[in-house]
């Protein structure tokens, strides 16, 4: 290898290059050049275009208070926390896996043992002014509890401002009305997921 | 009693002149944003009015109670008056033109005109180079190196059209023989054949470049080049002394209209169908729209260019233009 392939590396075959206009050398090639420019009327193809896009009018502002654009499932902006889709119950089960790999250090949670002896979230909250939203807690949460929302709007008034658990958790009702929603792919339950899904010991 | 009267209807045609062009300047800055935008598939201001029509009241009150800022250094009594020079210059040069043909109001004769003096065509343009000492001023006494390159562009620039715009006019005056503006236009009376566009193609060529170099619009902006100057000679100004300049400005765009209307393409003489007033109106609408999309559509050029193109293209076209004039004509 060359250096020449090197500088080559990104072309893809079939690349046409363009060498440029030749520079005009006297004062007769630059005035053909004049004239052939004057002449060519590429001035008025310009106007043209901007007339036609005038015309079909096909206007791409979105005004943004009134419209808003539909953001992707796997936008990642602010935080929810999910339930459980058989019980409703919170799937955060406060391991605090999200807490130790938080990079920016914004997540803080707050657990305790129940009547029942299970583990439950007491508190659960995110600094969104120090968050970097990097994702690293919705991929490393093992009950897919925390995910990221399309909620984008969130201007404060303050540097730090928090998101608590009863903004991030789904609703009851919203869960009721079948609202809550997991996009397909890395991150969600499988098609097949309930074929894996065992009954506990004592049941067999 | 008969000179009251005329000193009477004069000022009443001042007064209307001044705020009528003062209106539709106003609403030419609403018009400006809402064809780029479409031009650039935006939709413009939209929020003050339906489709953002009052969008200039909204201006206005922000031109108005903004701080009005004198820099430190700037000398005082020039920074202000710049704004009031190109402002009044741009009013002035109107005097002397024709907007309608002649109508009869309540059995009394008005011509549409401040002032029909035999010399309109060379007071016109000699208010309209008057007008350079506004920017002029303005970037010499704003004590800011971006104002000053404005101010030094724009007398390159006027020195470079004013040459190009006299000389092209020359030849449509020399068929005519009278530098009245009302004498062009009634030269051109006999239907659209007997525009000057069609015998001086090359005139109102030149003239129509000179008209956008003059009014400092896109091709020609170099003096208010956002990219190389900041803002130009405007850069210090702020509230309503920048307001004045941007009203300048668009009443400029207006006159040039209006002159390029009634010298090359026929005036307020009726086409066909269509009223003579309503005609003029509609050359002057799509020549304040040719404004517009030529800024749209054209990158602007540089400085340099722009006085070679005038000096060495324009210039020469424009002398050939009326030697073969005075030859036809002999």
């Amino acid at each position: 290898m060359e250096l020449k392939d090197f500088n080559n590396r990104n072309i893809a075959p079939g690349y046409i290059f363009f060498e440029g206009e030749k520079a005009p050398e006297n004062g007769w090639q630059i005035f053909k050049r004049i004239v052939k420019r004057s002449i060519k009327g590429e001035l008025f193809v310009g106007l043209w275009i901007v007339f036609r896009e005038m015309i079909r009018f096909d206007i791409h502002t979105v005004q943004y208070p009134a419209e808003k654009l539909e953001m992707s499932p796997r936008y990642r902006a602010i935080h929810k926390l999910l339930r459980l889709f058989e019980s409703g119950n919170e799937r955060c089960i406060g391991c605090g896996l999200c807490e130790k790999i938080c990079i920016s250090n914004c997540i803080r949670m707050d657990t305790h043992v129940d009547e029942r002896s299970r583990k439950v979230v007491s508190e659960y909250s995110i600094n969104f002014g120090r968050c970097i939203f990097c994702g690293y807690c919705a991929e490393v949460c093992p009950e897919l509890a925390i995910v990221h929302g399309s909620e984008y709007e969130n201007a404060s008034e303050q540097r730090a401002h928090f998101g608590l658990k009863e903004d991030m958790l789904t609703p009851l009702d919203t869960f009721k009305a079948k609202q809550q929603q997991e996009f397909p792919g890395f991150g969600a339950l499988s098609d097949n997921a309930d074929e894996f899904v065992k009954k506990t010991p004592l049941a067999y | 009693m008969n000179e009251t009267a005329v000193v009477i209807e004069t000022i009443i045609k001042a007064v209307i002149v001044l705020s009528v062009t003062a209106g539709m300047g106003a609403f030419a800055t609403w018009i400006e944003r809402k064809v780029l935008a479409f031009m650039q598939r935006r939709l413009g201001p939209m929020h003050v009015g339906p489709y953002g029509v009052l969008q200039l009241a909204a201006d206005g009150i922000k031109l108005f109670t903004k701080e009005d800022i004198i820099p430190q250094n700037a000398v005082k009594p020039i920074f202000i008056l710049a704004p009031i020079i190109a402002a009044t210059t741009a009013f002035t040069a109107m005097a002397a033109v024709p907007y309608f043909p002649e109508f009869t109001l309540f059995g009394y004769k008005i011509t549409p005109i401040v002032s029909d003096i035999n010399v309109a065509v060379l007071y016109v343009m000699g208010v309209a180079s008057v007008g350079v000492y506004g920017p002029l001023l303005a970037g010499m006494s704003s004590s800011n190196k971006w104002s000053l390159l404005g101010a030094a562009r724009a007398v390159v620039q006027m020195l470079s059209f004013e040459v190009v715009s006299g000389l092209s006019i020359l030849a449509p005056i020399m068929m005519i023989g009278s530098l009245s503006l009302i004498d062009i236009n009634d030269y051109q009376s006999s239907g659209v054949t007997s525009w000057l566009i069609w015998k001086q193609p090359l005139a109102f060529l030149l003239f129509a470049m000179a008209g956008f170099m003059e009014t400092n619009r896109s091709p020609f902006d170099t003096i208010e080049f956002e990219a190389e100057v900041v803002s130009g000679y405007a850069t210090e100004y702020s509230g309503m002394r920048w307001g004045l300049f941007f009203v300048g400005e668009y009443a400029n765009m207006i006159t040039v209209s209006v002159l390029v209307s009634i010298i090359f393409m026929g005036g307020y003489n009726p086409i066909w169908f269509i009223p003579g007033a309503l005609a003029m109106l509609l050359k002057v609408s799509f020549w304040i729209f040719l404004f517009l999309w030529v800024r749209a559509a054209w990158p602007h050029i540089r400085p340099d260019q722009l006085m070679w193109v005038c000096w060495k293209v324009l210039m020469p076209l424009a002398v050939i233009n009326i030697v073969i004039t005075g030859f036809a004509l002999v």
